[in-house]
């Protein structure tokens, strides 16, 4: 199979589905003829066109808002926010009107919206541009939360969520966009609300997401050669989000780690955690651990952005805590 | 202008029929029979009829807080609203929604909104959903004086003005957000002026001459429908009540209301009707006892209808298959 970057996977995922169906469209700032600050949307303005492939001011509550109202009415918009952190000036639109409305209306409303965003840290984009907020979305019935690992899951997760006709909120690690994988030509969607095991193992479960699961995997094949066979899934979707996949995993290997780029204090992780340590309470051989980002804002200088980012070591460490505590 | 007496006609029935309604859900307020909060429309009904009357069922509208009046100009069912304040499973929104939310998308109301400044991202975008499938639909946007001060306004207005988008944003200048008055909230007098700053036409209309705002209205839609993009209509009005049902009005001065009083709409109406004789003294009193015995029916209505099944409490969250039920 042929292997395409994450950003190419999604941004073959909104031509397909752009091709397929006339009522969606693109917006947001500098997504046409720049094609994106990380390159997503390129060349869509060329193919679709400026009606389909909207250059925005900056102006977030409006393209969020107007998306509101386009998906309120008839239209399928895919939005872009150029970084998640920027939610913020929008967040009313998207937590107040987008996931409510359907519910305050009776059902009588359809609001099929993706907000695309990008997120994370590592480029030293410093604490306004490098955060991971999944766990605001999650927090917001109405909303549903897509954050893929790999270009194949990319381009899966994103026809799915383009299809799902509820307002989503699809985040983007930006580390991950240049990342390479085998995607299949064909336009595919992977059923929201299924979680994939990245590695199968026996002794641990590590639950990882974004850019997480390949310091996972990386970790887990460290851990392999000294005889720890570590269990990696990837969650891809936080809501609605697989439970089961998860615990019939624990149910397997009796420990837990999870593993998050975001602040651990009241990160998804802990909703991750409070539900297996309520469902598999006696599975467990140790207590469940969490690995995240300390309780600050991202710092700028990159040993101390290095310091923040959860790495390998910091996730070995973590299993041969819970492995060492049955067997010492 | 020589308007249609028709037309003169259905706009004071439909200004009476908000009035009626509003007093009722007032009284009924009061008495204790309706949950939350009300936002009485009473004073500024010649805003929402000037403009609805201008509007095809297939227009959009988005409102506000204050939005009974909006959603009854529109053409909204009175019973299906009445049941929804009373919290009722046959309420416009099933009861899930209350007064700040009734919404009827089959005749374009886009809702009420909870949130000031909620509505001009959401009529831009349903004005930028008419321009992408090229029909002639507009949207109207009410908002108020509060709410001109919002960034929301400013970028529903900024985008719509760079796409040319069928937006008529409607401003309700009741010269209070709360107890603010505008002179305390904002430097300038007329909020039409800030059109300028969008290069698009704006107005001031007195918003109690419910013939002014239809003109002024009609002008903004046939622009709107022929793609010359939006328009900012500045309606003077004055709202009769608290800002909710309840306020002790410490910011306004009992003369101040007495002369707003003087000068309400449907009034003025009446007494255009009959100086023109289009209509008879009685007359009038068979459209305003025909109207009583429509709000009646709607509080029977409501009264006779069941609240919601607990169960339902998870209906409609999401399209599709439910999610963590």
């Amino acid at each position: 199979m042929r292997t395409l970057t994450f950003a190419q996977a999604l941004n073959e995922a909104l031509r397909q589905e752009m091709q397929r169906d006339p009522l969606i469209y693109v917006a947001g700032e500098d997504v046409g003829t720049y094609g994106g600050i990380f390159g997503v949307t390129a060349g869509l303005l060329d193919e679709f066109g400026e009606k389909r492939v909207k250059d925005t001011p900056i102006t977030e509550s409006a393209i969020i808002g107007s998306a509101v109202g386009a998906a309120g009415t008839g239209l399928r918009p895919v939005v872009e926010l150029m970084f998640v952190d920027f939610i913020g000036v929008a967040l009313d639109q998207l937590f107040n009107q987008a996931a409510k409305i359907k519910y305050m209306f009776g059902g009588k409303a359809e609001m099929p919206l993706v907000v695309r965003a990008s997120c994370g840290a590592g480029i030293a984009a410093a604490a306004q541009h490098s955060q991971c907020l999944e766990a605001w979305f999650m927090h917001v019935p109405g909303l549903k939360v897509v954050l893929p690992s790999t270009p194949y899951d990319a381009k899966g997760l994103l026809i799915a969520a383009i299809r799902d006709g509820n307002p989503i909120v699809f985040l983007e690690h930006k580390l991950l966009y240049g990342i390479e994988g085998p995607v299949p030509e064909e336009p595919y969607a992977i059923p929201l609300g299924t979680a994939d095991v990245k590695r199968e193992g026996q002794d641990v479960t590590v639950v990882a997401t974004m850019n997480m699961v390949h310091k996972a995997l990386a970790a887990a094949e460290v851990l392999s050669r000294e005889g720890i066979s570590v269990e990696v899934i990837d969650p891809r979707t936080l809501t609605p989000f697989d439970q089961d996949t998860i615990l019939n995993s624990v149910k397997k290997t009796h420990r837990l780690i999870i593993v998050t780029e975001e602040v651990k204090h009241a990160g998804s992780s802990a909703e991750i955690a409070a539900r297996v340590a309520e469902h598999a309470f006696d599975y467990l051989d140790a207590p469940i651990k969490r690995v995240a980002a300390p309780f600050v804002p991202v710092p700028f200088s990159p040993p101390l952005e290095a310091e923040f980012v959860p790495d390998e070591a910091k996730i070995i460490a973590a299993v041969k805590g819970v492995v060492m505590a049955v067997a010492a | 202008m020589a308007l249609d007496k028709d037309l003169l006609l259905r706009l004071y029935t439909r200004m009476l029929t908000i009035r009626r309604f509003e007093e009722r859900v007032g009284e009924l307020f009061a008495a204790g029979k309706l949950p939350g909060f009300i936002h009485l429309y009473i004073g500024e009904e010649a805003v929402a009829t000037g403009v609805c009357a201008n509007l095809r069922d297939d227009d959009f509208i988005t409102s506000t807080h204050r939005g009974h009046g909006h959603l009854i100009a529109k053409g909204g069912d009175l019973k299906l609203m009445m049941a929804e304040l009373y919290g009722r499973k046959t309420g416009y929104c099933k009861g899930k929604g209350g007064s700040m939310h009734i919404a009827d998308l089959g005749l374009g109301i886009l809702g009420a909104n909870g949130i000031v400044g909620g509505g001009p991202p959401i009529a831009t975008g349903a004005a930028l959903s008419a321009q992408y499938r090229g029909t002639d639909q507009v949207a109207i946007c009410f908002f108020g004086d509060g709410a001109s001060n919002q960034g929301t306004f400013h970028e529903g207005l900024n985008m719509s003005s760079v796409w040319k988008l069928p937006v008529i944003f409607v401003c309700e200048n009741n010269f209070y957000g709360i107890s603010m008055s505008q002179e305390r909230h904002q430097q300038i007098s007329d909020i039409a002026d800030r059109a300028a700053a969008y290069d698009i036409p704006g107005f001031v209309v007195d918003g109690n001459d419910v013939i002014a705002v239809y003109e002024a209205a009609s002008a903004a839609i046939q622009r709107g429908r022929a793609g010359e993009g939006p328009s900012l209509i500045e309606c003077k009005t004055y709202r009769h009540r608290g800002h909710f049902e309840g306020d002790p009005t410490v910011y306004r001065s009992k003369e101040e209301l007495e002369t707003w009083l003087a000068k309400e709409p449907i009034r003025r109406l009446e007494a255009r009707l009959l100086e023109m004789e289009i209509v008879a003294a009685d007359e009038l009193g068979r459209i305003d006892g025909e109207i009583r015995a429509q709000v009646d029916a709607a509080v029977a209505f409501a009264e006779d209808s069941p609240y919601p099944d607990a169960v339902e409490i998870f209906d409609d969250v999401y399209t599709g298959e439910p999610v963590l039920v």
